[in-house]
């Protein structure tokens, strides 16, 4: 759409007079909204910038920009300890800077939500696209939306009102005989599993609907069941948009904060129990928000590093996302 | 149509029509007072025809008369449509295919269907023709290498993919694409394939080598060929249904009968090219 | 073959198990399709009933619970300072991302030449839209609290949520320009104007119905949003804002504060204002169909 008028030569049709204003305010014009598209990348940039620069007087005692001053660089906190690391408690009084409980916490939220989302999700969208009447769908999709669209703190409360003391604490008592906290591991997985059902369904269900009819009449042609046609035809011909809604809910679910830090707790640790307190990265960095954390301090600048760690996560999703659509196009037409 | 094209169609119609008279004329399909209807607009008017099997029918008629509508009514693919009400009757070696009892997926394992658009799965070539028969729960990997083989020389496409089984069947030029549909189509041995204008998204080349299989394939199955094509009838039928508009089954006769003497006014008009 | 009889016509065919097989199928993707459904009314009724408890049992009085401030003693707390930021933060936010949003998507989809830098845009604001909300914080506590030396107040605030609701603004608003017809500009083009006269008298009129309906709804989103608010510390504080330089704590922040609270009296507390929260989304969500209803046959 962009067309150059400046441009225009021969007998009275140069650019002046009346239209030469308009147009230096059309280039004007375009020059402030470039400017407004540029701050979306000012924005990406801020954030590597703020995490990179307080992440590092995590680990070097200063930050890059002090760095640049002149600052002296010594090692406050090993990498190998962080990334190695099994005790996590950086405002303790002995502190700990091993990053590996918060990192289980999340990974741990994240596949038992990922055990939620994906099969429940995925079989939303075989119903909503293959089974499905149109009024049947035109009630089930808007429902599906509401869910999709409920803030983050009311599914922590949902967490920790209802999920944790009516559903998991009671067969923890009666089934394992334990005595359950306020949090778990378990409710967290599936508070975080119903919120990302959404987006796996949504999502999978237009790759669904967007394989042509052609291919389904011709499976149904050769006397295939619907069950045939929506395993073996339209699902591994949609599998590269239904794998992307796998990995949105994924980097979702590393990223949610609110409803796992109200549903699984604030205890760093590792453990295969499910019934068991944790803290996931987020849930620490809303911790460390909520004290009174003083600028400079460890703890403050423990925030960034892990703040750091979590984007590079969501990131890495985002690119593997971005790589999977390229690479797996649908081949039909 | 010119006169010239005329006489030629009648040449060839007599030649082709030499090869297969000598088998007895079996009914395979038969419909009796035919009616379909996609909400309330009327697609298909009371048809009762007689199918014979192995022998080509085409179905010939303008564009709307409800030739593919008649095609879907046969292996129940109007069950895909929601709006569509099919009554009277349509029975399949004497069962009415419409009746309570009958599956139409057990239907369409016994009638096969090739679509005007190739719509190979985006699978390699030797599971769009193995799909059939997977579907139908044959996995012996054996087997299926000999069906797939033998349906794909039955289709005449072997020699062109023998190498690149797995490849993907949309790699495939438009032709073998359809050729592979037909490949998929004969895997399952039905009885009858339908076949709904498989060459109108075809060049000329490769629609005359479909024209050459159907020839053959008639050998072994009974063909139903709808086709938008009057010379492609002529050639490769033995037997033409000519619908009109409003979905109204106006002649059916001996290929040659009706191209070269047809007994209704309205279908002499439609051949010779002024109606339609 | 013309042998067979009616009955073993299809004897050969045992369909019987997969038939079966798709029923069964069909019963698991039924219950799986339900099973959200079914969380939602959950949620729905325990929210529903903690406030009908509260109500009840723990005598929350509506109108005082919209009419006074938090509290540390439960029988005295109330939403209205929580209420009043969360307005004051929506019309912060709406000023910060709507300008610049709809700026960056007329850019995108009117100016823009097919270069490298307009694709390292787009696939920004794809990369944008999912970065965690919590980051977003981190980049206000950084950036605004203590960078500019801002302090917790709600402007703070207002930038972090106006920085992650850009992008869906922007994406949004996008759509509604692509949907104008080409026609429709270059009949204004034609006619000698200028590109920036053909989109300020034709094609932003024509997309804003559209545009609108993004906007509100991004806001919905923000209005809900916790985790940035709590980064740039919006917490604990239980007076009504007195201005943008203030310092505040908004509606999600009070219910996680309450919810957080080991007295069962503010649970309850916490589910009166998810009422009152949700009320907020569900008007917003209406005020967004109305417009895309009121006008979508006149374009």
């Amino acid at each position: 759409m962009s067309t150059d008028v400046t441009d225009g030569s021969g007998p009275g049709i140069r650019g002046d007079g009346a239209v030469g204003a308009d147009n230096a305010t059309d280039r004007r014009v375009r020059r402030l909204l470039f400017g407004c598209a540029v701050i979306t990348v000012l924005t990406t940039l801020a954030i590597f910038f703020v995490l990179i620069d307080n992440a590092a007087s995590y680990f070097f005692g200063a930050k890059l920009t002090e760095m640049l001053l002149g600052a002296s660089v010594e090692r406050t906190v090993k990498f190998t300890e962080f990334f190695t690391g099994t005790r996590w408690a950086p405002d303790h009084a002995t502190p700990g800077h091993g990053v590996l409980p918060i990192v289980f916490g999340t990974l741990a939220i994240t596949v038992g939500a990922a055990f939620v989302s994906i099969p429940i999700g995925t079989a939303t969208a075989i119903y909503l696209s293959e089974y499905s009447s149109k009024g049947v769908r035109s009630k089930l999709k808007p429902t599906l939306e509401i869910l999709a669209g409920i803030p983050t703190i009311v599914y922590g409360y949902f967490a920790i009102a209802f999920i944790n003391p009516m559903i998991v604490a009671p067969i923890a008592e009666t089934v394992f005989d334990i005595n359950m906290g306020r949090y778990s591991l378990l409710s967290g997985m599936l508070v975080v599993g119903i919120m990302t059902i959404p987006m796996v369904s949504s999502i999978s269900e237009d790759a669904m609907s967007a394989v042509p009819d052609d291919l389904r009449n011709g499976a149904y042609a050769l006397g295939a069941t619907k069950f045939d046609v929506s395993t073996r035809i339209v699902l591994p011909a949609s599998i590269s948009g239904v794998f992307a809604s796998y990995i949105l809910a994924v980097s979702r679910a590393i990223g949610e904060t609110m409803a796992v830090t109200l549903a699984a707790g604030m205890q760093p640790q590792i453990t295969a129990n499910p019934f068991a307190e944790i803290m996931t990265m987020t849930a620490y960095m809303v911790k460390m928000a909520r004290g009174t954390t003083a600028v400079g301090t460890v703890e403050y600048q423990s925030l960034f590093a892990v703040g750091l760690l979590l984007f590079v996560m969501t990131l890495s999703m985002n690119l593997l996302n971005d790589w999977f659509k390229r690479r797996f196009q649908e081949e039909y037409r | 149509m010119s006169t010239e094209e005329q006489s030629l169609i009648t040449t060839e119609v007599q030649t082709e029509n030499t090869t297969r008279t000598d088998r007895p004329d079996e009914t395979v399909l038969e419909s009796r007072g035919l009616d379909v209807h996609y909400g309330d607009e009327r697609a298909l008017s009371d048809v009762s025809i007689e199918i014979p099997e192995h022998k080509v029918t085409a179905i010939i008629g303008p564009s709307g008369c409800g030739k593919s509508t008649f095609l879907r009514s046969i292996n129940r693919m109007n069950d895909q449509i929601d709006a569509c009400r099919v009554d009277g009757e349509l029975y399949f070696h004497g069962k009415n295919v419409y009746d309570d009892d009958v599956d139409p997926v057990a239907l369409r394992r016994k009638i096969g269907q090739v679509f005007q658009k190739p719509n190979p799965f985006p699978k390699s070539v030797y599971d769009n023709v193995a799909y059939g028969l997977r579907v139908q729960g044959l996995d012996d990997k054996l087997d299926l290498d000999d069906a797939v083989e033998r349906a794909l020389r039955g289709a005449a496409l072997w020699d062109e993919v023998e190498g690149k089984l797995d490849s993907s069947g949309l790699d495939l030029s438009g032709g073998q694409q359809q050729r592979l549909c037909i490949a998929r189509a004969i895997a399952t041995d039905p009885e009858v394939i339908l076949m709904d204008e498989p060459t109108s998204a075809l060049d000329p080349v490769a629609a005359s080598k479909i024209e050459d299989l159907i020839d053959e394939l008639v050998e072994e199955y009974t063909v139903v060929i709808v086709t938008h094509n009057m010379q492609q009838a002529a050639r490769i039928s033995d037997k033409t249904a000519v619908f009109l508009t409003g979905g109204e089954l106006v002649e059916f006769d001996d290929t040659a009968t009706i191209f070269e003497d047809p007994a209704d006014d309205r279908v002499e008009d439609y051949i010779t090219g002024k109606f339609g | 073959m013309s042998s067979e009889t009616d009955h073993d016509l299809f004897a050969d065919v045992d369909l019987g198990w997969e038939h079966r097989k798709n029923r069964i199928f069909l019963g698991i993707i039924f219950a799986a399709s339900m099973f959200g459904v079914v969380m939602l009314a959950l949620l729905l009724f325990d929210v529903a009933t903690d406030l009908y408890v509260g109500l009840t049992e723990y005598n929350i009085n509506l109108v005082d619970f919209l009419t006074r401030d938090g509290s540390r003693r439960e029988e005295l707390s109330g939403f209205r300072g929580a209420i009043v930021a969360s307005i004051m933060l929506m019309v912060l936010v709406t000023f910060l991302a709507f300008f610049v949003g709809v700026g960056s998507a007329i850019y995108l989809e009117e100016y823009a030449p097919d270069n490298r830098i307009t694709r390292l845009i787009e696939a920004n604001l794809a990369n944008l839209a999912g970065v965690p909300s919590i980051v977003y914080g981190l980049l206000g506590l950084a950036a605004f609290v203590n960078g500019v030396g801002m302090g917790p107040i709600l402007l703070a605030g207002a930038i972090a949520l106006g920085l992650l609701v850009m992008p869906i603004i922007i994406v949004s608003a996008q759509e509604a320009l692509r949907a104008v017809p080409d026609g429709v500009r270059n009949g204004s083009l034609a006619t000698g104007a200028t590109q920036w006269q053909t989109i300020r008298n034709v094609v932003l009129p024509a997309a804003m119905p559209g545009i609108m309906t993004g906007t509100i709804l991004a806001l919905a989103r923000a209005i809900g949003e916790t985790a940035p608010l709590i980064m740039v510390g919006a917490i604990f504080i239980n007076r009504m804002p007195r201005g943008p330089f203030d310092r505040f704590s908004a509606m999600p922040t009070q219910i996680y504060n309450w919810a957080n609270e080991p007295s069962q009296h503010f649970i309850h507390l916490a589910a009166t204002g998810i009422v009152v929260l949700l009320s907020f989304l569900f008007v917003m969500n209406l005020i967004a169909i109305y417009i895309r209803h009121r006008y979508e046959t006149e374009i």
